[in-house]
């Protein structure tokens, strides 16, 4: 495979069947790997796109500020095709997030804005719309509500899967900006009748949930429940449990998002296995695990060590 | 028909801070009744005027979401467990 570019070798990850995690011959999972990406997760795919549809519209030119509420790997994408493409950018990001993040996010050039970590994400993302009616210089691209994040995965993520598997029952993604779902799952949902989009949604413990307001709660701009057919919660411990399980059985060292995917993934496997049903389900590796090496979750004697580790952090 | 019911902190004010209750009921809708009969106020916060679940108000049987399956009417068996949630903006992205 040859490119003309580092940007030009965006996509085209690999799809590989679990021999060790998949029930039977004809309940088979299969993970796509985005952490094949340049600069190592899914979100380089809807980075890119959206600068480049923000290009064509002639609301980006060279010398311009993206600003992105971001608490990681949208803007390590952004940041990298920011650096390379000429723009300055800063992320609003929770201060919360990991020592890894920042200085991923440092090394490419971005600026960090810190949002209060009791707020979480709903916070940077407020922050972030104040930031851009103060300045309308400058360009926020809003991953939450960028019909060209979701648009990314249905012109890539979605052709590339149903390439590499025409037989495919269920496509399952975790659910963060729903860009992913929204894009791959309508993609493939006009291809494959009867195709199964499931949801894997994180939950994370009470700590981070602690000061969210039920009346002032966020549903991302992009989300459409009629492309969905199922969502699950999936909490921290099932999420480093099946994350451990990934790296012990297949050899695949993923981040904990992963872990929730995988969940999610074998539980309709478990489903289709008790009702003799035959199942190809493709579920979306978003990362690698080197972000997440300093919450010790890889290296912990069990897993419920593991679980301690991460407790309080934002993992998804 | 012993349901657990999973509280989230911001409704603990409801629940004399306890992080799960037992409810009873055969669908989402008779559980939150109940649950309303012996934590006044927080049914009000879980359901609008119409009945319907708030828009930012997640409730998941077994960890499946009840938007998907029923809904309100979802229905519930003994051994059951709701976890209701805030919606949130993605942590991660």
């Amino acid at each position: 495979m040859r490119y003309d570019s580092p940007l030009a070798a965006v996509g085209n990850t690999p799809l590989v069947r679990l021999p060790r995690l998949s029930p039977s011959d004809t309940v088979r999972i299969w993970a796509k790997l985005e952490d094949r990406n340049p600069t190592g997760s899914v979100k380089d795919r809807p980075a890119l796109h959206m600068i480049e549809q923000a290009e064509r519209a002639g609301r980006l030119s060279p010398g311009c500020t993206i600003l992105e509420p971001t608490s990681g790997n949208t803007g390590i994408s952004l940041a990298m095709a920011a650096r390379l493409k000429g723009y300055r950018i800063v992320c609003v990001m929770p201060e919360n997030t990991s020592e890894e993040r920042r200085q991923l996010l440092a090394m490419w050039g971005a600026e960090i804005i810190p949002s209060p970590a009791a707020g979480g994400s709903n916070t940077a993302v407020r922050m972030a719309k104040e930031l851009a009616a103060e300045h309308p210089d400058w360009v926020m691209l809003y991953q939450y509500g960028n019909p060209d994040n979701a648009g990314a995965h249905y012109a890539t993520t979605g052709p590339e899967i149903l390439a590499d598997l025409p037989e495919i029952t269920h496509f399952v993604a975790g659910l963060g900006t729903t860009g992913t779902l929204m894009g791959a799952g309508r993609y493939l949902r006009e291809h494959v009748p009867g195709v199964r989009i499931v949801a894997a949604e994180p939950r994370y413990d009470d700590l981070v949930y602690g000061l969210r307001n039920l009346d002032e709660g966020f549903v991302p701009e992009l989300y459409d429940e009629s492309v969905l057919t199922t969502r699950f919660s999936v909490g921290s411990e099932d999420a480093v449990r099946r994350t451990r399980q990934l790296l012990a059985e297949e050899g695949i060292f993923a981040g904990v998002s992963t872990g929730a995917a995988l969940h999610a993934a074998l539980g309709v496997a478990r489903r289709a296995e008790r009702a003799g049903e035959r199942a190809d389900i493709v579920f979306i590796v978003a990362d690698g695990g080197w972000k997440y090496l300093s919450t010790g979750v890889y290296t912990a004697a069990t897993d419920e060590e593991a679980v301690a580790a991460l407790h309080g952090e934002l993992w998804a | 028909m012993a349901i657990e019911v999973r509280i989230p902190t911001i409704l603990r004010t409801y629940t004399d801070g306890k992080k799960a209750v037992e409810g009873e009921g055969a669908t989402i809708d008779e559980l939150f009744k109940g649950l309303d009969a012996r934590h006044p106020g927080i049914r009000e916060r879980l359901v609008d005027e119409s009945g319907e679940l708030r828009r930012f108000v997640n409730v998941y049987l077994n960890d499946e979401d009840v938007r998907f399956l029923a809904g309100i009417a979802t229905e519930l068996g003994d051994g059951d467990s709701v976890t209701i949630l805030p919606a949130v903006a993605g942590g991660m992205v």
